[in-house]
């Protein structure tokens, strides 16, 4: 990561008359025949770069990130696993990137065989029936499944209009809750940092539609009362939606359906190595059990002797989340992720996901609480509270510290239920020798001198930024001096 | 193979130093029963070489854009994409970064996503734009959902048939279990009549949703409809074609409250449909009611200017049930993809790209219509799509066309069954004056009644099967 870039914008390097891309002469006959009333009298005031100045820009830019390619990068609960360089130059094919949505069907056989397949091998992973792949995102797979519950339940004849939510949950479970129509209710964790099932008890009623959980949860524990959870659950006859973010977890260990999840989203960005884009895309596919199937979205692959074919004819089909397909480019890779690994590769993902994490967990506990245990799945959570009660220093001082080592900080303050959170999630694809850098980094770290952390990054080119600023007074773009 | 790089020794070591004898201890919380105890059923593992030929032989079962002339639009449009938009992109130091949420470290994607933000600003036109969303349709129920909360006493949403309708089906999909009342208002000229909205507007209305261009390509009548929506109290929501704006007046100048937009033309690969990113722009007066993130400029503590993600407030990982929305993955890479794209074009490419989309479309939709019994549909401007209305069934019009090397257009009776008999034809810069000819003399030949048999493709049918199990 360079230190010393400037931070010119790309308007303030903008020259009148300047253009990167140029167009063919007009090769047809007619003059622009739109009514001027409709027209604009100047194109919109876009920066005017050439193109030496515009790639040496975002090169520039692209230097002041950290990411998996650069650095070691254990952002808990984002699984930033490596992204094989593979599945970019084959994603890139023109075959597959230059297919419109809507074209025939029968001018895309191949695509929709890959599309099939991955809805198939999702569904086993699963343990479940079949699988949407139309989410464009781990949060839209939760609206999505939950729409499907609520029009499951109105399918019934039943009136349901809660779902029960753990407090360790991710923000989304509960905004995805109340978009759908449904009270989000919170259920507590336990002190072992599982569901308090005699606050579930209280809580389920006939009203439930849902519960929704992650497991392995977001302190990286696997929930060994997933059993009677849902149980529970399908007494009182509602649902059991499993947040799939943790699956890097369980590959080929334990299923979402055999353990008793009804429904369930995938985040291909996590598990199956989408690369994060700095924020997206993603792609969240669902998985539902059969009573369930008829609710998904439309289209699904489906197949008649050996044609592929969308089938649009789903009458009690929630309809859609999004227009086309799906986020395909995505899943292409996830495919080809999961076609490279094999049943073999896959477990072990998991098993090297767990042992690198509990690795991690043994060089550090000693010297970091770690609130929830001696054991974790493929993550687990630290806690800075009494390095904060002793000495004043925070999870916030400690991941920007991180960073000066050549380490991304570690999810902080999350889940909400650890005070002063260190959530560490070091994936599979990392060797021993940089876990070992990684937990000398965090062991010296907490040697330091108070204000100095305080203080921390100091080897970076930014110092930390006033959040506070940004908020209250907030800047959201650029404007000419003449604007202003 | 799994990219991992422990080696037995390695495992050995790390299980000692946890104190446990083997993995499986590691899984001993998971009780055994729920366990599986066979490996999964998925395909046997592949070489990096037997991948990419799999990969391949699958690829030639496709017929893409490159391969058959693409006529194609509703929303997905085969435009050029530069070479330094792919450069730029495939920088592993972005498209391998996760959200910036630790800004000392992720000022590269910032600084990129507020350029993202300025871009789209100047193209729409309006103040305020955030760091995208998923693709068209969602942005469009996003941006009823946040008028919602902008006009909370209010519940009913007109919206004009000429929306595309994978978006209106997006939006009655999400809106499914909320209090609000979507009425469709019906488009018999191929655009919204503003009188027709004067009749259905009333004080109940929340917002009103127009798309311009519309979903056949129509231009709407954007001002007199913004006017009546804010006579009746009412937003006045829209859905652009981001490319249309190198020619026609933008989403602030014509009193758009929220303008929202698929953005794949903007340097993005058509895909099969993803991903893409959403567009969303709005007065100022809406920014903390608008969902997604939003990156701020501030200074750090020795003042230098730098830039974090901010209003954090109205999102899902600190407001939980009432943040404005559940959105968090965005759709980074395709927003930097689009502000790479912009720059490259900039004010003057914009506008030439929408011109020859303009003349090519005219061109196409002159010559089609010179055909007998081919006419257009609709006596509106057109952008860069039109509908055009044939006297014989369409589906296998199109097929006939398909295999002379045409995906001529998409059948408009499949989402509006008094459009039966017509199909849309978008025409981009990339098309050529002899490809457009082509496509006249294959509608030509076809229109004769020349080709009757079974389309050849189905030949690429043929064992897919076997392809994708080797």
């Amino acid at each position: 990561m360079d230190k010393n870039q400037s931070t010119e914008l790309l308007f303030e390097l903008s020259h009148p008359g300047r253009r990167t891309h140029h167009l063919p002469e007009c090769d047809v006959p007619i003059d622009n025949p739109l009514p001027t009333s409709a027209l604009a009298d100047t194109p919109p005031p876009l920066p005017e770069v050439g193109e030496i100045d515009l790639v040496r820009h975002f090169v520039n830019l692209s230097t002041r990130n950290m990411s998996i390619d650069t650095n070691f990068y254990p952002l808990g609960s984002c699984t930033m696993k490596y992204n094989p360089k593979r599945h970019e130059r084959l994603a890139a094919h023109p075959g597959l990137a230059d297919l419109h949505p809507l074209q025939s069907e029968d001018s895309c056989q191949g695509m929709l065989a890959i599309l099939w397949e991955m809805q198939n091998i999702l569904a086993e992973i699963a343990g479940l029936d079949a699988v949407s792949l139309q989410p464009a995102a781990g949060a839209q797979g939760e609206l999505t499944a939950l729409l499907i519950a609520a029009a499951y339940f109105r399918d019934k004849g039943e009136n349901r209009s809660r779902v029960l939510i753990p407090d360790s949950a991710h923000g989304t479970n509960p905004a995805s809750a109340a978009l759908a129509g449904f009270d989000a209710v919170s259920v507590k964790s336990n002190s072992r940092g599982l569901v308090d099932l005699d606050d579930l008890r209280t809580k389920l009623d006939e009203r439930a539609a849902v519960f929704m959980i992650t497991n392995p949860n977001t302190l990286g524990l696997f929930d060994d009362q997933i059993a009677i959870i849902t149980e529970l659950l399908h007494q009182k006859g509602a649902l059991v939606y499993l947040d799939g973010a943790n699956m890097n977890a369980i590959l080929g260990i334990t299923r979402p359906g055999d353990f008793g999840a009804d429904m369930m989203h995938y985040n291909i960005h996590k598990t199956f190595t989408g690369p994060h884009g700095a924020g997206g895309p993603g792609a969240g596919p669902i998985a539902v059990r059969k009573q369930l199937v008829p609710f998904l979205p439309t289209p699904l692959v489906a197949r008649s002797g050996e044609r592929f074919f969308l089938d649009y004819d789903r009458p009690k089909s929630i309809g859609r989340v999004r227009s086309f397909f799906g986020n395909v480019g995505i899943l292409l890779r996830g495919w080809l992720y999961i076609r490279t690994l094999g049943p073999q590769g896959l477990r072990q993902v998991s098993e090297n996901a767990v042992l690198n994490a509990n690795y991690l967990l043994s060089r550090l506990k000693g010297t970091y609480d770690v609130p929830h245990g001696e054991r974790c799945m493929h993550e687990f959570v630290a806690s800075a509270r009494a390095l904060k009660r002793e000495r004043k220093i925070s999870a916030m001082d400690i991941g920007k510290r991180l960073l000066d080592f050549g380490f991304h900080a570690p999810t902080v303050y999350f889940p909400l239920v650890v005070p002063e959170a260190l959530m560490i999630e070091p994936t599979e694809t990392e060797s021993k020798e940089t876990l070992d850098a990684f937990a000398d980094a965090l062991l010296r770290i907490c040697k330091e001198d108070a204000d100095f952390l305080h203080e921390a990054p100091h080897e970076l080119a930014l110092s930390r930024p006033d959040e506070v600023k940004a908020a209250k007074e907030p800047v959201l773009r650029w404007q000419a001096d003449s604007e202003l | 193979m799994s990219y991992v790089l422990n080696t037995l020794e390695d495992q050995r070591a790390m299980l000692a130093a946890i104190g446990v004898s083997s993995i499986e201890e590691l899984f001993s919380k998971i009780p055994p029963s729920l366990l599986l105890k066979r490996p999964l059923q998925v395909p046997p593992a592949l070489s990096e070489i037997e991948l990419t030929a799999q990969l391949y032989q699958l690829a030639r079962r496709n017929r893409s854009a490159g391969e058959a002339v693409c006529f194609l639009g509703g929303g997905a449009y085969d435009h050029f994409i530069p070479a330094v938009v792919d450069a730029v992109a495939g920088r592993s130091e972005f498209y391998t970064a996760y959200t910036p949420y630790q800004a000392e470290a992720s000022q590269g994607s910032l600084q990129a996503f507020f350029e993202f933000q300025t871009i789209i600003c100047q193209l729409t036109g309006l103040d305020v734009a955030n760091a995208s969303l998923y693709e068209g349709g969602s942005a469009v129920a996003e941006s009823v959902l946040m008028a919602r909360s902008i006009q909370p006493k209010r519940h009913k949403v007109l919206v004009a048939a000429s929306v595309h309708p994978e978006y209106r089906q997006t939006l009655a999909t999400y809106t499914a279990n909320l209090d609000l009342h979507i009425q469709t208002l019906p488009v018999p000229g191929g655009f919204l009549d503003p009188g027709e909205l004067k009749k259905a507007i009333d004080g109940q209305t929340l917002c009103v949703l127009v798309q311009h261009p519309n979903f056949f390509g129509c231009l709407e009548e954007p001002e007199a409809l913004a006017n009546i929506a804010h006579q009746a109290g009412a937003l006045f929501l829209v859905s652009f074609d981001p490319i249309s704006l190198g020619l026609l007046k933008r989403p602030g100048q014509y009193g758009a409250d929220i303008a929202v937009a698929e953005g794949q033309c903007l340097g993005n690969p058509m895909s099969y449909g993803g991903p893409y990113l959403g567009l969303l722009a709005c007065r100022a007066e809406y920014v903390r009611k608008m969902p997604g993130r939003l990156v701020g400029q501030t200074v750090d503590r020795r003042g230098r200017r730098c830039w974090v993600l901010t209003l954090q407030t109205r999102e899902q990982h600190i407001r939980r049930e009432k943040a404005t929305s559940n959105i968090c993955t965005n759709q980074g890479l395709m927003a930097l993809r689009a502000t790479v794209f912009l720059a490259a074009l900039g004010p003057q490419g914009l506008r030439d790209t929408a011109d020859l989309c303009t003349r090519k479309a005219h061109y196409a939709a002159e010559r089609l219509t010179q055909l007998p019994g081919v006419r257009l549909r609709f006596d509106r401007p057109f952008f860069k799509e039109f509908a055009l209305h044939v006297d014989q069934a369409v589906p296998p019009l199109l097929a006939g066309l398909l295999d002379k090397g045409y995906h001529a257009g998409l059948h408009l009776g499949r989402w509006y069954p008094e459009l039966e008999n017509c199909f849309s034809v978008a025409v981009t810069e990339k098309r050529t004056c002899m490809e457009i000819d082509g496509l006249v003399s294959a509608l030509a030949s076809q229109c004769a009644g020349v080709c009757n048999g079974v389309p050849a493709s189905q030949a690429l049918n043929e064992r897919v099967e076997q392809d994708i199990h080797g």
